[in-house]
């Protein structure tokens, strides 16, 4: 699960992870309400409007509506114009930008609408770094990647400079201790104030990471102000969302509006779904075989319309949604069932089906294709309903015919 | 021979609930010597398991069943009562990880985790926990181990197994599955099938078990399935191309997956443009493992691969 960068800020600085200060708005008069209190509490005339959507790229990014508009951007006025004059220009900036879509580099072309503002204080930076913390699966363990390279996405680093990346272990049984955190000041060239506030920094975030069962903590960048002080101007987190249950004020902080409907109607009926482009709806049980599937349409020369997986104990409610989400992507102009039952019988899949079908109806074509257990009684129920559904023998078999039947063939 | 689990291979179950109970039943059917069940509150009693035999595995048993299984309260107990060599966990997730804990500290040779949805953080610590110890954990979120006619433990159907000369090793169950079912098909058969798990934190990755059937005499060739995520092919890859003498093929799933989405399983991910199925396909091929096309192949790949 995603969330905000204003509620990793919140996180962080509940665990006295230094962050700017700032207050999110979810309108244009909390926006400019938000700048006078800043600017009296820091004393600096300097704000940053930030838009705040699940992805990054957003200072680059512009607005669909006003494309001369930044996802982010640093509101200088007041430093001639006083408090007011940064009230003017939040209230114009946030009129633009809330309601508006959002494109950046991560986004696709089809953008994100913005819906919250974090208006935070202005930051004199003398040094931008990176610095994430993540899973590193070859070691089954999680490590501190901290880099020099500051601002500048981290995928670009490892393949143009890859030295300039530095890594750390964290033992669990341990945490980051003291020496790995000084190696990795020293790494980053810091000395002084600066290098004991990086330490406490990255030992204290190296900690949320465990206690908070986050994914991904990606701090980028990471700023050394002129005065020494080591604080996050951005912050990314995302969190296992197996251990959400034991984090319930995390799980508070989901935005739906973030999701794909789809997706999330998916996710509420218990099943795997993730839309895709194509045309050749996919109804699978198992993450590998839908997956296969999906590569299996494709190599024939179609294009998949989703990945669904209804897991290994899918009832026949569940099947009928699964039809239900794939019919309503108007792109579909077929449907591939394919089952290996296993712990999943192959009639209950197919008392589902025809359920579905009868319930949801259906205008494409539908290929089914069952094995495993209890195939013979399966396939009995589809030919006794008297259902317009074409039988396969195999997976290749399967996405042939449905690619026949819908003549997707690109 | 075979790997990992064999007729001699006493089980301990923990987590008997509905999954444990059903799949315990399977594993009785099967020929599994399912010896012991760990469940705290139930501790002195036995669980009856009673049906009709599966004569897919186990050959020359009786047509039916019926089996008492005494529980203990601990796993330690229930080794020390009962001689068990193995555990199966179906403990639900917040408590998974704990399970296998016990079990490696009970001094149990294997233990394969079924469990779906254990925190990464959960095993991060009992993967460390397991560091140095003789305990082999496979797992979790996997089908597990079957040595056919011989123990099936985990979730996987018998009845699409044959005892023959292929070793196969994955990463997703129902595609395991697939590979299985053509092996049986055309007549090769399997030595061991070995479901590592989706996971990104697992117990045994694919160098491990391309060892054990590179050392297995009755291996004659490996299937392996991977999927997008992590690098565990491409290692797998330069092991087979450096130490392996045997014939491989494989597959790997996900060449049309989004990057930046988890596709069903946890592990299942490309993110900053690593863990891509082409890159594994590349890893692969480069190492002269025969990789199928489309998963309706994988026998196929093997043939070729045997020459």
């Amino acid at each position: 699960m995603k969330i905000h960068e204003h509620q990793a800020k919140q996180l962080m600085a509940a665990r006295g992870i230094p962050v700017p200060l700032g207050r999110v708005a979810r309108s244009v008069d909390e926006a400019v309400a938000a700048v006078r209190p800043l600017i009296e509490e820091t004393g600096n005339p300097v704000v940053v409007l930030k838009s705040q959507i699940h992805a990054g790229g957003r200072g680059k990014g512009t607005f669909k509506e006003h494309p001369d508009v930044r996802g982010v951007s640093v509101i200088p006025d007041g430093l001639e114009g006083g408090a007011s004059a940064t009230e003017a220009k939040v209230r114009e900036l946030a009129q633009q930008m809330l309601g508006s879509t959002l494109v950046t580099v991560q986004t696709g072309d089809e953008g994100k609408q913005v819906n919250r503002l974090y208006v935070e204080q202005g930051i004199d930076i003398d040094r931008e770094l990176y610095l994430a913390v993540l899973l590193d699966r070859a070691t089954s363990r999680n490590i501190v990647m901290a880099s020099t390279e500051g601002g500048v996405e981290i995928e670009k680093v490892a393949e143009e400079t890859p030295e300039r990346i530095l890594r750390a272990e964290i033992d669990p049984a341990i945490g980051l201790a003291a020496f790995q955190a000084n190696e990795l000041a020293h790494g980053l060239e810091l000395s002084g104030d600066a290098a004991k506030n990086f330490a406490r920094f990255v030992i204290a975030l190296a900690q949320a990471a465990t206690e908070l069962d986050t994914d991904l903590i990606e701090i980028n960048p990471l700023v050394v102000t002129k005065s020494g002080q080591v604080m996050a101007l951005d912050g990314k987190m995302a969190f296992d969302d197996n251990a959400l249950y034991r984090h319930p004020e995390i799980a508070e902080m989901r935005d739906e509006t973030e999701e794909d409907p789809a997706e999330l109607a998916a996710k509420n009926a218990g099943l795997n779904y993730i839309k895709l482009d194509g045309t050749i709806g996919c109804l699978v049980n198992g993450a590998g075989l839908a997956m296969a599937t999906m590569d299996t349409i494709k190599h024939v020369g179609g294009e998949p319309a989703n990945f669904l997986d209804v897991g290994g104990g899918a009832t026949a409610d569940q099947v009928t949604t699964a039809f239900q989400i794939i019919t309503k992507d108007p792109n579909v102009k077929g449907i591939f069932v394919n089952i290996f039952g296993g712990i999943m019988r192959c009639d209950v899949i197919a008392t589902g089906i025809v359920e579905a079908v009868e319930r949801v109806g259906l205008e494409v074509p539908l290929v089914v294709r069952l094995e495993g257990t209890n195939v013979e009684e399966g396939k009995k129920i589809i030919e006794e309903s008297g259902l317009k559904v074409t039988n396969a023998d195999s997976l290749l078999d399967g996405a042939e015919k449905i690619l026949e039947l819908t003549g997707a063939v690109s | 021979m075979s790997v990992l689990v064999d007729k001699s291979t006493r089980v301990v179950v923990q987590g008997l609930g509905k999954t444990g109970q059903f799949h315990t039943d399977k594993a009785i059917a099967y020929g599994t010597q399912m010896v012991a069940g760990v469940h705290p509150s139930r501790a002195g009693t036995v669980f009856p398991f009673e049906g009709e035999t599966d004569h897919s595995g186990v050959p020359g048993r009786d047509d039916s069943y019926s089996v008492e299984l005494p529980v203990f309260a601990t796993v330690k107990e229930a080794v020390a009562e009962t001689g068990a060599n193995a555990s199966v966990v179906y403990v639900p997730p917040p408590f998974a990880a704990d399970a296998i804990m016990e079990s490696a500290a009970a001094g149990l040779e294997l233990v394969v985790a079924i469990t779906e949805g254990i925190p990464v953080a959960d095993m991060i610590v009992a993967k460390r926990y397991l560091e140095g110890k003789p305990t082999r954990l496979i797992g979790p979120n996997c089908p597990g181990v079957i040595t056919p006619g011989e123990c099936k433990i985990g979730i996987m159907p018998g009845y699409i197994h044959s005892r023959g000369r292929i070793g196969v090793v994955s990463r997703s169950g129902t595609l395991t599955y697939e590979a299985v079912h053509q092996l049986t098909l055309l007549g090769l058969g399997q030595t061991t099938a070995i479901g590592i798990g989706g996971d990104p934190v697992n117990g045994t990755n694919f160098v491990d078990c391309m060892r054990m059937f590179q050392d297995d005499d009755e291996t004659e060739g490996v299937v392996m399935i991977g999927e997008i995520g992590g690098t565990a092919e491409e290692e797998a890859a330069e092991f087979v191309q450096s130490e392996m003498t045997k014939p491989v093929a494989g597959f790997i799933a996900g060449t049309t997956a989004p990057p930046g989405k988890r596709m069903g399983h946890a592990g299942a991910i490309v993110s900053g443009g690593k863990g891509t199925a082409e890159a594994k396909i590349e890893a692969m091929t480069s190492a002269g493992i025969v990789v199928a096309e489309t998963p309706s192949g994988m026998g196929e790949a093997m043939i070729r691969a045997l020459g």
